[in-house]
């Protein structure tokens, strides 16, 4: 039963191998659809390209249900594994500075260290710009962020449960939220996509 | 042909990358991450440099007084597996190129700005948050946790409302 690591039935350096490999399939991934191209990233807050909300809502679902299956199958036991603490205000707070960081720089932590990897300037340079920000938060981080990124916590919560609903229903409910948006994002991006040039859409990989 | 800018389906990328998630937590108990790594390698250069000050100061002491090296760490594998994995698809498709991307209407100096400006930003924002797209929102709703939902609307619902305010560098 998984989670294996966590229960010591694979040793820490398998671990890290297997750590390496799934990197790759990451990295990959990521290149593959399209996300070291950073006019495509930013497309999906102008409507002109919404490849990111498909990979991604699809991604993020698909690893729910199936992590719910193998759950309630008890082929993993989701107690065991990494199950992140809820501190509302400061990951609102953050995650606004973060939409701030995605529309002025067009990538997000790891689709940039793909696009600089595969030699993106523009992602170089992002990068650049992660590693300072980390610094610039790390030594100041005692008298200005320490206290209130620990503030507002409540703990592991579960989002079906905060709500009063099971699992699988919730799933349920963003898997039918995912395909209308998927529907109605299709829609928009051609109307937008009829004004755009034949090299924009070629750049974008949208042209047939 | 030119195979430069033809991209995987993104609904088979999606599912893939479900896919991915799900062995990383069977296997490692882990989600995938990038801000988490990015942290690690910032932690270490510092703990390197200057250990008797990270030993001490809170954001670094947790990790620098642990069992093993900052950079021993899970997500820093991964990172450098993304690393190979990325190479290969743009190898395969064509895309290995140096180039700047950025909307054809702004000049390279302005991409380069506030690509700087940005990333500064995901530093800052994914430290305080705990964590980016891949280990805030991605991992956090695999498993159905709130922080992850609250990441969601965050980031994305916050660039929906701040859109408009730099739409002159993408449109």
């Amino acid at each position: 039963m998984g989670p294996l690591f966590t229960q010591g039935i694979i040793s820490t350096e398998v671990n890290h191998i297997l750590a390496f490999f799934i990197g790759i399939g990451f990295g990959f991934l990521l290149e593959a659809a399209g996300f070291t191209n950073t006019r495509k990233l930013a497309g999906v807050f102008y409507g002109y390209d919404m490849t990111v909300l498909k990979v991604f809502f699809t991604a993020a679902l698909t690893a729910a249900a199936g992590l719910l299956i193998l759950h309630t199958l008890g082929a993993i036991d989701l107690h065991m594994t990494y199950y992140p603490k809820t501190y509302w205000l400061p990951t609102l707070v953050g995650g606004l500075l973060m939409a701030l960081g995605f529309l002025t720089g067009g990538f997000c932590p790891g689709t940039s260290f793909c696009a600089a990897t595969t030699g993106k300037i523009d992602a170089m340079v992002f990068v650049g710009g992660i590693f300072l920000g980390i610094f610039g938060y790390a030594f100041t981080y005692e008298p200005i962020f320490e206290k209130f990124r620990n503030s507002y916590g409540l703990g592991r919560v579960n989002v079906a449960d905060w709500i009063g609903i099971p699992q699988g229903l919730f799933i349920l409910l963003m898997v039918i939220i995912a395909i209308v948006s998927f529907l109605v994002a299709d829609k928009v991006q051609k109307k937008i996509n009829a004004k755009q040039s034949k090299e924009d859409l070629h750049d974008l990989g949208l042209d047939e | 042909m030119d195979k430069g800018r033809k991209y995987m389906n993104p609904y088979l990328a999606g599912f893939l990358l479900g896919l991915l998630v799900i062995i990383a937590y069977y296997f490692s108990g882990e989600g995938l991450g990038a801000s988490g790594a990015y942290k690690r390698i910032v932690i270490g250069t510092v703990d390197l440099v200057a250990h008797n000050y990270a030993k001490n100061a809170h954001y670094f002491a947790k990790v620098v007084n642990g069992e093993h090296s900052p950079f021993n760490a899970w997500l820093v594998f991964e990172l450098l597996g993304m690393m190979v994995g990325a190479i290969i698809s743009a190898v395969i498709y064509n895309r290995m190129h140096l180039e700047i991307g950025k909307s054809p209407k702004i000049t390279n100096k302005t991409r380069l700005w506030f690509a700087l400006l940005g990333g500064i930003l995901w530093g800052i924002g994914s430290q305080l948050g705990r964590g980016c797209t891949s280990g805030l929102v991605m991992s956090g709703m695999a498993v159905n946790a709130l922080s992850g939902y609250i990441g969601l609307v965050a980031v994305f619902g916050g660039g929906y409302l701040f859109a408009y305010l730099f739409r002159k560098l993408w449109t």
